[in-house]
Formats: structure tokens, sequence, C-alpha cells
């Protein structure tokens, strides 16, 4: 494998990690507002508060991370995409300070719960999501213009006309909910709550079949806007298969209330063949047609040097992670609410 | 538009200013925090001291309010890099992405171990596994602002990088990380945030004083805070000095538009004060003999460089000298402060708690401590100018080309008051809703030995 490859490939895992951490983070901040408009919050409160208290922090670290990582790896993207990307990319920025601060200060501050600061946690997780794929969409070429001396365009109009553009928007909202109840699911039936399972487990099959059809939705808006990119889906099409089978698996898992930790697995699993498949059929493009991974790759020592220090660095973020789930997630006490903070 | 004209590069500048000056805040707590956290909650290990252990908790409850807005502005400043200086990332992302890379690990380190900490208070059979919980985040914080210093340190004056024909050609990715001004600004920012934080600290106890709540509780904070913002000032005096001999080194033209030295000279005076006419010439300041040389080089006759041997177009703006200058008084002042509370601690202990005048001079030295923090970053960052990498990039070559830079700085400006009026709101309701001496009551704690 050459490093551009591996580099790729360990920023591909981290971004993954933060779809994965982010959707549960987003979708559970939409439902806890959507429980208070609707009543229900008495019901699911405690499960989704006793789960995000302690990693709210963690999540933001995945894009941070991969932020860093890929400017390290590919100085490049940075003069690409930085350019173009000023304005949704600061939309995506106020949007993570709002909720971030305001969870906060809603969890950690007011001793009641602030209506206006649960709207806007709980709005801004549902509209973050949105801004952030646009980067997807822009990978994919045609909406950004570079002209001979090398000045970057972006071009407004042509995203926001673009069918392509918006099927992504609506995949990106739908997972996040899907993936979010899901993984709710899990954690309510493991903290014994029947009433919080039985809400969030509606919620989980609820937003299935969309999850499905916005992902047909966006192989065939790839079709009419990027020929080449579908013709290499096309030959790794078994990983899509491999991705709808395990969502069929999670579903009926769920749907018939049994063994949720290895639903949320398959979750993981249907997103991850998605994700990963997606993503090697995108290759050697970071930006097409204008940026390959090959094109001004980082210097051989800072690669290697790179390399080097992330994989210490995982040597000790690997148990540290390990920890805090084993504190807060697989700790039967502490889900269940019967331990003192 | 706001301004006549529209210039991406002023509209970059003035926007990333804008962000840093509002992150350092958080970021400066976010470092020196969770060491004073440790040290009141060893102390009340140690002691068996409860109020010790409370001072952790309640200071910890407050901190998470402040390292949220910390994480989410230094999230934007993440990206404002990329978004805001594409083409300087793309020379960065080149030479520095190495210490940029660690920075994030340490922070993912903290972010980690702060969780656990902050929810497992009553969870470990002995209370020193909860202790050794806060090393990490210690660790973690510290180390992401020794990592970003580094490359704060890498732009002020590069090195392990061969440059050929302004372009850098090849690099030594750890070379990079140990530029000459790196043990300096590493150590000035750590020590400086260790001792705002102290002060900042210590003005909460001492407001609670001041308004006649007497208990003992805020008495020992008061002490702890102030001890140790006493300790973590001589260190930055100490490396303070050390910073004027970098400079002359290897940034004379920053030391000597910070002193108005022109013509290169050897017994160098130092100004203090003063206006600068437009010929250049310096009236009412005062001028002390040979302290120029002795700040530079540490002997009266050492050669300072002056800025009429540096070509006018890498000038620094010359008003950094009365930034320079009021520093110094700030600085001064906080020193005042904190030795008169030493003295009178030491000679009349009653005394330190009680003066109404000592109390508010206690208040008044957090926020003239967080004030020289940006002060000094202005300083440092106006300082470097024309130069974004020193000799290798300027300023103006490493912003965004981009349209619209105008409007994100008033969305921005918008979102920072925002964030700042609720995080001061939350904190203040947060903690005077529920008091110190209400707490111990309501936990039944009994009172450690009186101090």
């Amino acid at each position: 494998m050459s490093y551009e490859v591996l580099g790729i490939t360990v920023l591909w895992v981290f971004l993954f990690g933060y779809l994965i951490v982010a959707s549960i983070d987003f979708g559970a901040g939409f439902f806890s507002y959507y429980s208070t408009i609707t009543g229900k919050r008495h019901l699911i409160h405690n499960i989704i508060e006793r789960y995000l208290s302690p990693v709210w922090e963690v999540t933001n670290v995945f894009l941070v991370f991969f932020f860093v990582g890929i400017v390290g790896f590919f100085p490049d993207t940075a003069y690409y995409y930085g350019t173009a990307l000023l304005v949704p990319g600061s939309v995506a920025v106020v949007l993570l300070a709002i909720r971030g601060s305001y969870y906060a200060f809603n969890a950690y501050g007011s001793k009641k719960n602030n209506s206006i600061y649960i709207l806007l946690y709980g709005a801004s997780g549902l509209l973050i999501p949105a801004s952030l794929s646009t980067v997807m969409t822009i990978s994919e070429g045609g909406y950004i213009d570079v002209d001979p001396a090398g000045k970057v365009t972006f071009l407004y109009a042509k995203l926001f006309t673009s069918t392509y553009s918006w099927s992504v928007v609506l995949l990106a909202l739908v997972s996040v909910l899907y993936i979010s109840a899901m993984f709710l699911s899990y954690y309510a039936k493991r903290a014994n709550d029947r009433s919080a399972f039985e809400v969030v487990r509606r919620y989980a099959l609820a937003w299935s079949a969309p999850t499905i059809l916005s992902s047909l939705l966006v192989f065939f808006a790839i079709r009419g806007h990027n020929a080449e990119h579908f013709a290499k889906l096309q030959s790794h099409a078994w990983m899509f298969v491999a991705s709808f089978a395990c969502f069929l698996m999670a579903v009926y898992l769920v749907w018939t209330r049994k063994r949720l930790g290895l639903a949320f697995i398959f979750v993981m699993l249907q997103f991850g063949f998605a994700f990963f498949g997606y993503g090697a059929a995108h290759l050697p493009y970071i930006l097409y047609p204008y940026l390959t991974i090959h094109d001004n790759f980082t210097s051989q020592p800072m690669a290697i040097a790179l390399i080097s220090v992330f994989i210490l660095g995982l040597l000790l973020l690997i148990p540290s992670l390990y920890l805090l789930m084993r504190l807060f997630l697989f700790d039967a006490k502490y889900v269940q609410g019967k331990r003192a903070k | 538009m706001l301004l006549s004209g529209y210039d991406p590069v002023v509209y970059s500048r003035i926007l990333t200013s804008l962000t840093l000056a509002f992150h350092i805040i958080f970021a400066t707590i976010g470092v020196g925090v969770p060491l004073m956290i440790a040290l009141a909650e060893w102390i009340g290990l140690k002691r068996n001291d409860e109020h010790y252990l409370l001072m952790a908790r309640r200071w910890a409850r407050g901190f998470v309010i402040t390292v949220a807005v910390g994480v989410v502005t230094g999230t934007a400043i993440g990206l404002q890099l990329s978004l805001l200086w594409p083409s300087f990332m793309r020379v960065a992302g080149q030479s520095i992405a190495l210490p940029l890379f660690m920075e994030t690990f340490a922070f993912f380190f903290e972010a980690i171990f702060l969780g656990i900490y902050l929810y497992t208070w009553d969870r470990f059979r002995s209370r020193m596994v909860h202790f050794w919980l806060l090393i990490p985040v210690v660790i973690g914080s510290s180390a992401s602002a020794f990592f970003i210093t580094v490359v704060n340190a890498f732009m002020n004056a590069p090195a392990g990088v061969t440059v050929k024909d302004g372009k850098i050609i090849d690099i030594s990715p750890f070379g990079a990380m140990l530029s000459p001004a790196m043990p300096t600004k590493v150590s000035h920012v750590l020590i400086t945030a260790y001792a705002t934080c102290a002060f900042v600290l210590a003005a909460i106890s001492a407001w609670s004083l001041l308004k006649g709540r007497q208990h003992v509780y805020y008495k020992k904070a008061l002490k702890l805070t102030m001890v140790s913002a006493f300790v973590f000032l001589i260190g930055s005096a100490i490396i303070g000095d050390l910073s004027g001999k970098y400079l002359a080194n290897y940034q004379p033209e920053k030391l000597a538009a910070m002193e108005w030295h022109f013509e290169t000279s050897k017994q160098a005076p130092l100004v203090l004060g003063g206006v600068l006419t437009k010929d250049n010439e310096i009236k009412y300041g005062l001028t002390i003999p040979y302290a120029l040389s002795i700040l530079a080089h540490g002997t009266p006759n050492a050669e300072v460089t002056g800025l009429n041997d540096i070509p006018a177009d890498e000038h620094p703006p010359l008003w950094i000298h009365y930034l320079f200058d009021m520093k110094m008084a700030l600085v001064a002042l906080m020193t005042l402060i904190s030795s008169v509370f030493m003295l009178v601690l030491w000679r009349k202990r009653s005394l330190a708690y009680t003066s109404k005048w000592l109390l508010r001079a206690v208040i008044l030295a957090a926020p003239v401590a967080m004030l020289t923090i940006e002060h000094g970053w202005i300083f440092s960052e106006v300082g470097r100018q024309p130069w974004i990498l020193h000799g290798i990039m300027k300023t103006s070559e490493g912003a965004t080309a981009s349209g619209h830079v105008d409007t994100m700085l008033v969305v921005f400006a918008l979102l920072y008051l925002v964030l700042g009026v609720t995080a001061v709101r939350v904190l203040i309701k947060m903690f005077s809703s529920n008091r110190a001496e209400d707490e111990i009551k309501a936990r039944g704690i009994e009172g450690g030995e009186e101090q």
C-alpha cells in the first residue's frame, strides 16, 4: 500500500468514526427536542442525557482530526476546498459552535431545562449534517470552477439547483435520524427502560425505509452527475449489496426486539460497507477532476512522521476510548442510572 | 460591503484576530484551570480536607462551561485556518502538519478523560483513582497548548526547512518543531496561562469574601490561588526576559520596532512611553541608558540592531511600542498586587482576608491578567507583520481570494457576542444560586482544620 492510499484510508476511517458518533449525537439532540414539543420528553430524556454527557466532547475531535489530517497529508486540499468552502464551511462552524455550547449550557448550566437552549441545540443538529454534506457533494466536481491562473470560484447557483446535491442532503438528514434511533434503541434496552425503548424503536423503524430510499436516490443522481464515478461504483457493487443485507438484518432484529447490540453492529456495517464502497470508487480523486491523492502529496519524511505519530496516538487513544466505553456504555449500573455521578 | 473597498486580506486578518482573541480567553482557562483543580484535589486528599475537594468540584463544574466554548471556538479557528488562509495552509500542510496533528491527539486525550473525570466523582472506592484521572486532562490541555504554540513558533522563526526562491523545498518534520522561538514561546504561554487562571480563581473567592461571606472555604481558596499566582508570576518574569534575548538574536526587527531603536548601536538605551513624531523622533519618552543592550544580550556594551538596517517593507508597525509598554504596565500592576498580598499574608494573615482594598485589588488582577494575555498575543502577532511565515511568505500572499469574507466577519462577530454573553450568564447563575457555604451544608461536610 502506498503512503497516499494509507493516508487517505486513515482519514476515511476517522470520517467514518465521525459519521457514526456524530449521527448518534445529532439525532439524539433532535429527538430530545422533538420529544419536548410532543410531550414525551420525560420518557426518553434520561437515556439521552446519560449517554451524551460524558461523550459530547469526544465527538467533535473526530471531525477536527479529519480536517487537520487531510491538510497534513494532502496540503492542496486546503487550497481548493478552503477557497471554495468559505461560506458553507463557516455556516457549519457556526452551527457546530451553537450546538456544542448550548448543549453544555443546558446540561451543566441551568437546573431546569431551558427551552430556547434545547431548541438551538436540537435544530442546529439537523442543519449541521446538511451543511457538512456539501463537502461530499463538491468532491464530485462540477460545483467549482478553476481558472487557468488557479483561482477557485464556488458555483453557488449550481449547487442549489442540482438534484445530486439535494439527494445527498436528504440522505445525510435521514441517516442521522436512523443511526441515532437505532443506537438509542440499543441503549434504552440495556437500561431496561421499556417506555423509552418503545419510543425510540418506533423512531428507528420509521426512519429505516427513507434511509434506503434516499441511498437509492443518491445512486441515481450520481449517475446523471458523474458518469465516471458511477461506473466505478458498479465495479464495487458487492459492497453495496452487503450493505443492504446488513440493513435488512438490523431492521429485522429491531422489529423483533431481539439482540439490539448486534442490530447496531449491523447498522455500523451497513454504513461501513456503503461508506468505504463509495470512498474506494471515488479514488484516486479527492476533488474531481482537479485533485487526486497523488497531486502534491506531502513529502515522504512528513508522511512517515505523520503515520508514526498516528500509530503512537492510537496506542494512547484506543485504551482510553475503551475505558470511556466501559465506564459509560457497557456499565449496566451506569446505563440504568443506578450510579451516583 | 462594510468599507468602501472589499479586500479579502484585511477582512481575513480581522476575522482571524477576532476568533483568536475570543478563543484565547477560553483556551487560557482550559490550560490553567485543570492544573488548579488538580492542586486543590491533591491538597484535599493529602490533608483529608473536604473543603479543598469541594473546591476542585466547584471549579470543575464551571470549567465545563468554559471548555464547551473553548472547544467550539477552537474548532472554528482550526477550520478558519484553511478557509481564510488556503495558500498558507498549503505550505503549512507541508511543513508543520506534524505539531498540528499532535495537538489534535492531545485534545482527544484530554476530551476523553475530562468526560470520565466529571462523571466519576463517587464511583471508585479509592478517591486517589479519581484524582489520577485528572492527570491526563492536565497533560492533554498543556500538551495541546504546547503543540499549537510550536506551530506559531515556526511561523515566527521557520526551522527544519530549506528555502529556495521563497519556496520550501526540503522539510525535516521534527526539525520544524524545534524552532528557535519554540522554547521561550511555549514556556511563556504555559506559565502565563497558569498565572492567569490562578488570578481568575482568586478573584472569585475575593469577591465572596468582599461580599462578607466569611466561610473558611473562601480563605483557603484565596490563599491557594494567590500563592500559586505569585509563583507562576515569578516564572513568567524569568521567561519573559529570555524572550527578549531570543528576539534580539532571531527577530531583531520586532525588538527594534517595539523599542523604537532606529540606529544600530552599542550601549543601547531603553525607551519607556513617549510618542513618535512623523520623522521618527521620540518625544516625552523616559530613556534608561544601557537597558536595551542588557535586555537584548545581557551586557551593557552589546550591539543592538536598529530598524534602519532592515528593509523598509519588512518593518513591523511602529505602534507595537505602545502595546509593549502597556503590557509591561499591566504586568507591573499584577506583580504589585500579588507581592502586597503575599507580604500581608506573611506578616498579618487576618488582614489578607478582610482588607477591603486588598480584596478589591485581587479582583482587579483577574481582568488585568486576561488583558495581558490578549495584549501579549496582539503584540506578538502584529510584531511579526508583514510576514505570515517569517522570511518565507507574506501575510497578503496567504489569504483567501474568496468573496464574502466581510459577511462572515459579521456572522462570527454576532456568534461570539451571543456565546460570550450566555456563557457569562450561565456561569454567574450556576454559582450565585448554589453558594459554597450552602453546598457545604447540603453535603454535610465537616469543616477541615482552620487555616
